[in-house]
């Protein structure tokens, strides 16, 4: 009953299938392969990294145990494939790519902690971890202080940009206003309930949800309602809904809740191809949990689906079944968390060094084209250039691409107009 | 609020509104009624309960998949099955944690605290390494879907009635156990007094045990039928957990008639205000209010004479 487990036969028929993939993947995107000797270990690291000639230490730090180990088990994976795949291409600056795994627990003092014995025991080049914003937050003065690089994977609700963090997923105005706009244009939306768990994120996100539609879209919000998290009981707030009747249902549900709200609301005899509801916080791996049957038509709007026809795409998919077996699903977060890795590779390449400080100045800018998602670009903030899509949702869990954007959206962490 | 809706809109929603309180009096009670005859009756502070309602939320998983495989034909009664399987699965689990834990503990109450607390975090990284950190998602049969069109505007859901049976049903049962058998009988002497009652020749070993598991059983009874309304993952259980602890110490840990009404009370409220505020708020004013009411009654709603 165990998938998590890689496969024991892994070594030698997959990894060449591996390599099959990543060479696919490299003919599009990568610089060509730089020679060891022109890169003397001396020179670039000179701030005392676990960088050898032979190879280079990263750290993953994710919650494998506890509550969020539920999200975060998909995050490990993809960045796992990455570095399994940067190392198939010849590493990093000619050096294999290591890495030390550390449990955060869900535990958010001791991701912390396990963030500060990566950076100062270890001295790990590059960190790829995190996934709560709590999360976030307790290691960010750690990551500032004894300066490490933070590849963060989660859409996230912005207010924040630090140069010891690369945010490799959406923040708030990014997944938001473009999902908003294809509404009202598509559906032809007048009115809208806005509901969310009680934490910062659903809170940010609804706010500035509430500021476009009411300021920019000139519509009407009827409703705006909080759950603790863990809440678990929405037959009220479903009957609300049934008497305001809003156009569209804007849910921004977390964790265990999901799996309630979608439940009751089908049970309620909420048809979701008939009543608009859009999510931004339900990726495929939320519906294993929930089940496709219960959120069948729902709109979810988010930069990334499993099933984007893209060639990059494919061989991701391919190569991520290939490791971690064909029952798993990839959502979001996890391929952000599969461009962490890349990302990192590709500064370190641009600056010529695994210094901290030229790998954080020489970020901005930094294209990875073989992204599973498309194209993205680093931003002066950090953030990702990146498009947005709105996918609808099918009985089988999957989601069907609907609508994309042209261009990609710039991140804007600190919305003018939306605080 | 409500000026602008008809008559005939706002009867409606009453109806599901009340019926909608309902459902959650019953997945209330039905949470409580084994934390309540272990704590009640036994005194035990059960942190793992959640954990045993998840226990049987993942045999119903496994029931259906069972018989998705090989009963095809029988599927659409999975679900009394897999609450059979769930009751025995999470009860004769609770007859093992008695036996191996809990009953040298009885003389140190915060210490079973602590140790349920452990079990319960031992059995979340077991479901964890069973099933996978992930949630799973259980398919109900297609006849427990959706809702039931009593007029034109007033929809009642299926599953919400099923759950409001199964509660009547079981706290009859339990009432029927505690207060018409020689067990019951028991059971109240250990209660009232342990001492006298072993004196007299009640087995008060072999009581505790099947208290506890009949405790744990009912528990897993409860977490197989909430995969109908809530999610199935290694710590679920603690989405309940908190709930649970409030709706018996508030209704009187020894009453059975306290637990059934402080789960009307409660979910009555919360469901109420849920309506005409907002989701948290409601949790705040219903907190309040137990908080209020417990100051004034120490004991919760209604108190048992015990000697102790």
């Amino acid at each position: 009953m165990s998938p998590r487990k890689p496969p024991f036969r892994l070594a030698t028929p997959s990894r060449r299938q591996l390599l099959a993939g990543a060479a696919a993947l490299s003919a599009a995107a990568f610089l060509p392969q730089r020679a060891l000797a022109d890169f003397p270990t001396a020179q670039v690291n000179t701030t005392g990294l676990a960088v050898t000639d032979a190879d280079v230490t990263v750290g993953i730090l994710h919650s494998v145990t506890g509550t969020m180990a539920i999200s975060e088990t998909g995050s490990v994976e993809a960045e796992k494939l990455a570095i399994e795949q940067i190392n198939a291409q010849g590493g990093v600056l000619g050096r294999k790519v290591k890495f030390i795994q550390e449990d955060g627990a869900s535990d958010w003092p001791t991701f912390a902690e396990k963030a500060k014995k990566l950076l100062v025991n270890d001295k790990v080049a590059s960190v790829m971890g995190c996934w709560t914003s709590a999360s976030r937050k307790a290691v960010l003065p750690v990551f500032e202080q004894y300066n490490g690089m933070l590849y963060y994977p989660t859409f996230y609700e912005g207010l924040e940009a630090s140069k010891n963090v690369i945010y490799t997923g959406q923040e708030a105005t990014q997944q938001i206003i473009a999902g908003l706009n294809w509404v009202q244009k598509e559906k032809n939306a007048k009115t809208f309930y806005l509901l969310g768990s009680d934490y910062i994120w659903p809170r940010t996100s609804n706010k500035i949800a509430r500021k476009h539609i009411e300021n920019f879209l000139k519509l009407k919000v009827v409703g705006e309602e909080y759950f603790p998290l863990g809440h678990t009981q929405f037959n009220s707030v479903i009957n609300k809904m049934k008497l305001t009747k809003p156009d569209v249902i804007y849910a921004i549900i977390v964790g265990g809740s999901n799996v309630a709200f979608y439940k009751q609301l089908k049970a309620a005899g909420v048809d979701l191809t008939k009543q608009t509801l859009m999510t931004i916080s339900v990726t495929e791996d939320e519906i294993l949990g929930i089940g496709g049957e219960n959120i069948v038509g729902g709109y979810a709007c988010m930069k990334y689906f499993e099933s984007l026809d893209n060639t990059n795409n494919k061989s991701f998919v391919a190569a991520f079944k290939k490791m971690w077996g064909d029952n798993i699903v990839i959502g979001d977060v996890t391929q952000a968390a599969y461009l962490g890795p890349w990302l990192w590779k590709l500064t370190v390449e641009k600056a010529g060094s695994f210094d901290i400080d030229k790998v954080s100045g020489a970020s901005p800018g930094v294209e990875f084209k073989g992204a599973p998602e498309g194209y993205v670009r680093i931003h002066e903030n950090h953030h990702l250039w990146s498009k947005t899509r709105v996918g609808r949702a099918r009985a089988d869990g999957q989601y069907d691409l609907i609508y994309e954007t042209a261009d990609l959206m710039e991140p804007d962490p600190f919305p003018k107009g939306y605080q | 609020m409500f000026g602008e809706y008809s008559l005939g809109e706002l009867g409606s929603i009453l109806v599901m509104q009340g019926f909608a309180g309902l459902i959650l009096f019953s997945v209330f009670l039905l949470m409580a009624l084994g934390l309540a005859i272990i704590f009640g009756q036994m005194g035990v502070i059960n942190m793992a309960h959640g954990e045993f309602m998840i226990l049987g939320a993942y045999m119903t998983y496994l029931c259906s998949h069972l018989f998705e495989a090989y009963l095809p034909s029988l599927y659409g009664g999975y679900f009394f099955a897999a609450m059979i399987i769930a009751f025995l699965a999470a009860g004769a689990l609770g007859l093992l944690v008695e036996w191996a834990l809990v009953r040298r503990l009885y003389a140190r109450p915060l210490d079973t605290l602590l140790a349920t607390w452990g079990l319960s975090l031992i059995m979340q990284q077991a479901f964890r390494s069973t099933f996978g950190a992930r949630e799973v998602g259980v398919e109900l049969p297609q006849w427990m879907m959706g809702s039931l069109n009593v007029t034109g505007s007033i929809e009642v859901q299926i599953n919400g009635l099923f759950v409001m049976g199964l509660t009547l049903l079981i706290t009859a049962a339990v009432a029927v156990l505690l207060f018409k058998s020689k067990w019951g009988l028991q059971v109240r002497a250990v209660v009232a007094n342990r001492t006298m009652s072993g004196a007299v020749g009640i087995d008060t070993r072999r009581i505790d045990r099947l208290t506890f598991g009949l405790g744990c059983g009912i528990a897993g009874v409860a977490g197989s039928a909430f995969t109908m309304i809530g999610s199935t993952g290694p710590t679920a259980g603690q989405l309940y957990i908190v709930d649970t602890f409030l709706v018996v110490v508030f209704g009187g840990a020894q009453s059975l008639l306290g637990t059934v009404a402080s789960a009307l009370s409660i979910s009555q409220s919360q469901s109420a205000l849920e309506f005409f505020l907002t989701g948290s708020m409601a949790k705040v004013l219903t907190l309040l209010m137990v908080i209020g009411l417990l100051m004034l009654r120490p004991q919760g709603l209604f108190v048992l004479k015990v000697r102790r």
